[in-house]
């Protein structure tokens, strides 16, 4: 058998890497497993969000704010091909009640350490220009940044080095366990890996793995669509997006929300968000939703009704019933530890996410309270199953 | 956005993705207005609920197969809305002139040109609800097990708008479209697809040179030699990369098939007399010339398709005439979930049941879509599926098990035996990769060259055509991967075979947002055509 490593990590996107590019850095030798490629999973179906101005005051937040400083470093550690874009938010009120709720939120937000400057309407078009007229106004985040998130996974990973093991193409199948319960590796068709930590960073099929483990962690799929145009010069230059987007986030109905989120690339093509909808894992197009996210788009951006939209994709989020991802440690099944649930955020809080179990397999304090993140927290009396 | 002088994305003759539209496929790029018969429009003959007609049957691509399924479930009485992006009726095999080019007798470069003729005449006597210039983006599965299949129409100038067209049961009939496997030089000016080529020889009467090579693989190359050939153009050569002694292996399927050993025979003898010299176990490995073609090198290849050193042969020509088979259009199918399954050459083909059916109950697919087989196969699965339709939605399950149907299906069987000794013989071989260079762009929409790819699988954990694409961006452009879909599938893989995948591109064609954004807006079709 090949040396066992410190920690396996069950799942290549870019959670997973990030735990993998931190536990290495910490000195532990990490071999990661997907039954996929690299960046299977939600973290391709993702336009790379790395946002402070969606968040409420909060522990998300926190993680958020923590992770924001993390990727400034990535940054200037990874290559540009990760693409990561320090271009700030730009939060869009069509109203003047919009602006008034937009302007509360951002003076909380303000307080728990966020910079958001407040763009009266005629100062909307100086940050961008192809905005629709007569917008109410909206609010500038310039904390807000973009990578891609394909890349930025695959190139963290990379930067793991040598102790980072990647085994793609192998589906773990069972837990290995010791006499008291406790998790020592995994099984896979061809063969086990053994380890004293695995980390569950399996996104949406999160549950499915903590079930592997016989632990109940409620992660569901909240499935969204992304538009993708043609090609285009710069016409949209920050992430914009209609404040209802806000509250869209916030909702745990299961029913079709849409609120308009574009945004430009490097490469050309403008990226369009955001559809909620829980309906399991079923990728068949919602003309409903190509709908709202089209016409969102466009009443934002009036010039971008001409463009035509070359790709659409159906991407799923891994979803825990109060937002919050699961992260650290699972005292029901010593050695294991979770690192998903973060839903569309997962690029954004992957640094901070990472951080925080590579401090935890080491015995480190962790960078922050890890209570509201605890991955037991949905256990109900036995009489009363999820 | 128009598009600059220098992009990259730009058409090139005729090999470039179309803006807009796959390359050569069914669902292709002939637009305008087509010959207007005489009779007034129709509105759609279903019941009309609240959002308009709702028609027993919806067949998408008016090629062979669906035409003629279209005319079947038409004469069985089922109200049908036939859809095809282009103008005409006849897909790619029967493509014609446009009626403007005065073409006096369009049939001189077809085979079997009456049978499509009596097919166009049944359409013509139906009361089929012809739309036309419609591009078709997605089908999706409505309340009340109805399809709606989606499609912009006035896609070439302003005015896009959608068009929906709902039904009880869906005909996807969108034929195939050409593959291509990269090398040296093949984005330059003067290289087209071998289909391509045909295509244009068919709708234009242009040839796309004087002195033009003819290589890939498949037996669409003798009939694309002997058309150029018999229209003028040199033919210094065919160069296949496969030897035509696998077809010997099979000499059932052959003896089954007399008419194609005839077809063969007819184009071998077209050769003979024009000179032309057919050179197999040869492969175009580079191409030549400063702003367009001036010549390419020919090299030997092994049985896994390696191009042996020292081998290459410099022949001079204007052109190059490129194909490697043909690749079933099956997105609309893999968007509803329908099962696919490898053929014998290396593509996905849907996977269908006796009577045409694909894995989705409702859903009917014929001709290429479920494996490459020609026009008379695709003409008589159209029918069989028409049948079986008609016999699902009336109730009439005697029309599936007639007299006709059981000869239909043993027609089937012959022809796809037939189809299959042709697809194992023009396999594409493990070892082609080897001709391409590193700088060999294989995704030409995003300039990703055969290096980058490479770099993806190696360092960067890419497995696939997806993780390919999202770690290089190789399939993201214009074409969305049609182009090099096949050459990274083969990168992605190594030496394995890829395993079948129905590529997801839930956006079948490029839509404007604004015609997206307008999709509530109910409409009936474009003015139908033809009864």
């Amino acid at each position: 058998m090949r040396d066992a490593p410190d920690l396996i990590v069950v799942g290549a996107g870019v959670v997973g890497a990030a735990c993998a590019y931190y536990a290495a850095r910490a000195g532990l030798s990490v071999t990661v497993i997907d039954r996929g490629p690299v960046s299977a999973g939600a973290t391709g179906a993702g336009e790379g969000n790395l946002l402070v101005s969606d968040k409420e005051p909060g522990p998300e937040l926190k993680l958020a704010l923590l992770s924001t400083g993390l990727w400034r470093e990535l940054a200037e550690l990874l290559p540009p091909a990760v693409e990561y874009e320090p271009k700030g938010g730009v939060v869009i009120a069509s109203d003047e009640a919009g602006m008034a709720s937009l302007r509360d939120f951002a003076a909380r937000q303000s307080r728990a350490g966020v910079t958001a400057h407040e763009l009266p309407a005629g100062r909307l078009h100086e940050l961008e220009p192809h905005l629709a007229p007569d917008l109410a106004g909206g609010f500038h985040y310039p904390q807000d940044a973009q990578v891609m998130p394909a890349l930025a996974a695959a190139h963290l990973l990379r930067a793991g080095g040598e102790r980072v093991r990647l085994l793609l193409g192998e589906e773990v199948t069972g837990l290995i366990t010791g006499a008291n319960g406790e998790v020592r590796g995994v099984r896979t068709p061809s063969g086990p890996v053994r380890a004293p930590c695995v980390v569950n960073a399996a996104g949406p099929w999160g549950g499915r793995f903590a079930r592997l483990a016989g632990v109940e962690l409620p992660v569901l799929p909240r499935r969204g669509f992304v538009l993708v145009t043609e090609p285009l010069p710069r016409v949209v230059r920050h992430k914009v997006y209609a404040a209802d987007y806000v509250t869209d986030v916030a909702s745990g109905s299961a029913a079709l929300q849409t609120s308009p989120v574009v945004e430009g690339t490097p490469a050309g093509p403008v990226l369009i968000g955001s559809s909620r909808e829980r309906v399991g894992f079923d990728r068949s197009l919602s003309a409903e939703a190509l709908r709202r996210l089209a016409a969102g788009a466009t009443a934002l951006f009036p010039v971008l009704a001409g463009v035509r939209a070359l790709r659409a994709y159906a991407g799923f989020r891994p979803y825990l019933p109060d937002h919050l991802p699961a992260i650290g440690p699972d005292p029901r099944a010593p050695g294991l530890l979770h690192a998903c649930g973060h839903e569309g955020a997962g690029i954004g809080l992957a640094p901070a996410t990472g951080l925080i179990i590579a401090r935890c397999v080491t015995g480190g304090e962790p960078p922050l309270d890890l209570r509201p993140f605890r991955p037991e927290r949905f256990e109900r009396p036995s009489s009363d199953p999820l | 956005m128009p598009a600059s002088e220098s992009d990259p994305h730009a058409p090139v003759d005729g090999l470039g993705p179309v803006r807009g539209d796959g390359p050569v496929d069914g669902l292709g790029p002939v637009r305008g207005d087509g010959p207007v018969d005489g009779l007034g429009p129709v509105c759609g003959d279903g019941p009309v609920d609240g959002h308009g007609p709702v028609y027993d049957l919806a067949v998408v691509g008016a090629g062979c197969a669906g035409l003629s399924g279209a005319v079947t479930a038409a004469e069985l009485g089922l109200s049908v809305a036939l859809l095809d992006a282009s103008a005409q009726t006849g897909g790619q095999y029967y493509r014609h002139p446009a009626p403007a080019l005065g073409a006096v007798r369009p049939e001189a470069l077809h085979h079997d040109w009456s049978a499509f003729a009596e097919l166009r005449r049944r359409q013509e006597a139906s009361d089929i609800t012809r739309l036309t210039g419609c591009h078709v983006w997605a089908v999706i599965r409505e309340d009340g097990d109805l399809w709606a299949v989606h499609a912009v129409t006035g896609a070439d100038g302003d005015g896009e708008r959608p068009v929906r067209v709902r039904a009880r049961a869906l005909l996807l009939a969108t034929g195939a479209y050409e593959r291509q496997l990269p090398f040296p030089g093949w984005t330059l000016p003067g290289v087209v697809g071998a289909g391509g080529a045909q295509a244009m020889l068919k709708s234009g009467l242009v040839l796309p040179g004087r002195r033009i090579v003819v290589a890939g693989s498949g037996p669409l190359l003798l009939a694309v030699a002997a058309s150029l050939a018999a229209a003028g153009a040199r033919v210094p050569a065919v160069v296949e990369a496969s030897g035509y002694l696998r077809y010997a292996r099979h000499p059932r399927a052959l003896a089954a098939n007399p008419q194609k050993l005839a077809e063969a025979a007819v184009h071998g003898a077209e050769l003979l007399r024009h000179g032309v010299r057919v050179r197999t176990r040869s492969a175009v490995t580079a191409v030549h010339g400063r702003d367009r073609v001036e010549a390419v090198t020919v090299s030997r290849l092994d049985r896994e398709w390696r191009p042996a050193q020292g081998t290459g042969r410099h022949i001079e020509c204007d052109a190059l005439a490129v194909g490697f088979g043909l690749v079933p259009q099956i997105e609309l199918a893999a968007g509803l979930g329908c099962a696919v399954r490898r053929t014998a050459d290396g593509t996905s083909a849907l996977v269908l049941d006796p009577l045409q059916e694909t894995s989705v109950p409702g859903v009917w697919a014929a001709g290429e879509t479920g494996g490459v087989g020609g026009a008379q196969l695709a003409r008589e699965e159209g029918e069989m599926a028409g049948l079986a339709v008609a016999a699902r939605l009336t109730g009439r399950s005697a029309l599936v098990r007639s007299g006709r149907m059981r000869e239909l299906r043993r027609r089937r069987a012959r022809m796809r035996a037939f189809a299959d000794v042709m697809a194992a013989a023009h396999a594409p071989g493990v070892g082609w990769t080897r001709w391409l260079a590193d700088d060999t762009d294989v995704c030409r929409c995003e300039e990703v060259t055969a290096g980058r790819i490479r770099e993806g699988v190696a360092g960067l954990g890419a497995r696939d055509v997806r993780s390919v694409k999202l770690l290089t961006r190789a399939g993201m452009g214009w074409c969305q991967g049609r182009m090099c879909g096949a050459a990274v599938a083969c990168l992605a893989s190594g030496a394995e075979a890829p395993p079948p995948s129905a590529e997801r591109r839930p956006l079948a064609v490029p839509v404007t947002l604004s015609a997206l954004a307008s999709l509530d807006e109910p409409r009936a079709g474009p003015e139908p055509r033809g009864r």
